[in-house]
């Protein structure tokens, strides 16, 4: 369904004057995912998770450049083709309750992603009142205004919004935070079933352990490129995961121990050698010299030098 | 001790009771947790406590007085999505000096890298905005921390590390905390007590209205 290879963001910025200043937020990261198939993308803040959404529906701001080879359904993905397709045959759930329109009931909000998603208007309204339904928000919310919604409720709507329409590869960035674990779970299962009927779903999220609930595979994403990538059954224990960071994220989930056996790493991604070279206790003299590749163990990948 | 006595709030006469003859203490030093479903009003009871809203009913005390309205609010309110806290059209460096100045100290306990200093909000990801919110709300006037679902957005690694900073101030500093989250492992991890009352369905707040 979905094919990226070494992709890269960067952003320019002014710094003094007319003075610019390059920076590269995200780097050589490869991803793929099938129809059928819930791939969670894992990482912490900053990591530029949603950036890479952002890219692949080209919605970057302009000060961005994108390098890399996309493939949708086995054809490059053309800033063209993408225009074409953007909203019809990739959907996104945006993270931020921002992306509501304030001054726009909610209802008329789903009727319009409904109409531009290729819906003829006749069937407007019953897909909106299922999207609702499916998501269990009541008749008289769609009158609402988003400010009169709870986060859960913003975020069901954003869920309905990205999935009344037809598209085959749902972009779901951060669909369960801030909900409780009963919403997030039929979130999360909303996702699955989607998958289930032959669609494509990224999940990017920080939340490992809601991740797992879902998930077929996961890719662990840190400054700005693929550290790990997992199948979910692989996150049972520590033994079977097999980059360092993995297994800290794993043991600081409040369910396994609570622990920061790593310090969240700072953001040096213009720096030579692994990005974990300063906080990692398996480092040796390599890591501080060469970036390691991305290579294959097992039934996934890893980039690290010791794995 | 920040104390509700009796507490209840609606967003309007016709709309129902979200909370209803609500007590809850905190002591300094202590972190309590409160968890329930989406859309039962937990945030607006953390509202209500930070004197963002006026009670309904009932009283918001500390150490027995009512809550001074001037000056810096001894109870600070983290909200659940930090973007929509900060002015967008001010750097990070004005948006941390809001209150008063922070000490390099605080930045570097809280994990803020100076290059963000210069950057606006949306150069910012969610856990890293969340970050320069806890700065901006741990003044020297703080007394109690109001933590709405505050690291819902940051993953586990950093979650360890934001919690042990808000602990070490709970425990050095004598705050108050009191915790909203959803995930009840992580209650179970930060709290010395769990408070329940939204737990239940919202009928019970009804049904004590009308009697």
């Amino acid at each position: 369904m979905l094919a990226i290879q070494d992709l890269s963001i960067r952003f320019t910025s002014y710094t003094y004057g007319l003075r610019k200043k390059e920076s590269c937020v995200v780097r050589g990261l490869d991803l793929s995912i099938a129809p059928g198939q819930v791939m969670a993308v894992i990482g912490q803040s900053g990591a530029g998770k949603s950036l890479l959404a952002h890219a692949l529906l080209g919605i970057l701001p302009r000060n961005a450049r994108v390098e890399g080879r996309v493939f949708f359904k086995g054809q490059p993905l053309t800033p063209e083709r993408l225009s074409s397709i953007r909203g019809r045959e990739i959907a996104l759930i945006p993270q931020s309750v921002t992306a509501l329109n304030p001054l726009l009931r909610v209802g008329v909000q789903v009727a319009r992603a409904a109409r531009l998603s290729g819906i003829s208007k006749k069937d407007v309204p019953t897909n909106v009142r299922h999207a609702f339904a499916r998501y269990l928000l009541q008749k008289e919310i769609t009158a609402w205004f988003p400010f009169q919604l709870s986060g859960g409720m913003a975020r069901r709507v954003l869920t309905a919004t990205a999935t009344v329409g037809m598209a085959d590869l749902i972009l779901a960035d951060e669909p369960t935070s801030g909900l409780d674990p009963i919403t997030a779970s039929e979130t999360l299962g909303h996702l699955r079933e989607l998958a289930n009927t032959g669609k494509a779903v990224l999940l990017i999220t920080h939340d490992l352990a809601t991740a797992l609930q879902v998930a077929d595979m996961v890719t662990v994403f840190c400054s700005g490129t693929t550290v790990e990538v997992a199948r979910a059954d692989d996150f049972q224990g520590l033994c079977q995961l097999r980059h360092p960071y993995t297994r800290a994220l794993w043991s600081a989930l409040p369910a396994n121990g609570f622990v920061g056996t790593m310090q969240p790493i700072e953001k040096s991604s213009n720096a030579d050698g692994c990005p974990f070279h300063r906080c990692c206790n398996d480092q040796d003299a390599v890591c501080s010299q060469r970036v390691p590749e991305l290579k294959r163990s097992g039934a996934g990948w890893v980039r690290c030098h010791h794995a | 001790m920040l104390e509700a006595r009796s507490l209840a709030y609606r967003y309007g006469q016709q709309h129902p009771w979200l909370f209803y003859e609500l007590d809850l203490r905190i002591s300094p030093g202590e972190i309590v947790g409160i968890s329930g479903p989406s859309g039962r009003g937990k945030s607006t009871l953390a509202k209500v406590l930070a004197g963002y809203l006026p009670p309904g009913r009932g009283s918001v005390m500390i150490d027995g007085r009512p809550m001074p309205s001037s000056g810096h609010c001894p109870v600070q309110l983290l909200f659940q999505h930090p973007e929509l806290a900060v002015n967008p059209r001010w750097k990070v460096s004005n948006i941390l000096r809001e209150a008063e100045e922070p000490t390099p100290a605080l930045l570097q306990d809280i994990g803020i890298e100076l290059a963000w200093l210069d950057r606006y909000p949306h150069e910012l990801s969610g856990g890293e905005m969340q970050r320069v919110c806890l700065a901006r709300a741990l003044g020297s006037g703080t007394r109690y921390l109001l933590c709405d679902e505050m690291t819902s957005m940051l993953d586990a690694l950093t979650q360890v590390h934001i919690w042990r900073v808000v602990q070490d101030f709970a425990h050095g500093r004598g705050l108050g905390i009191l915790v909203i989250s959803h995930d009840k492992t992580l209650l179970a991890r930060l709290c010395s007590r769990n408070i329940n009352c939204f737990e239940g369905s919202a009928a019970h707040f009804e049904k004590s209205t009308s009697s």
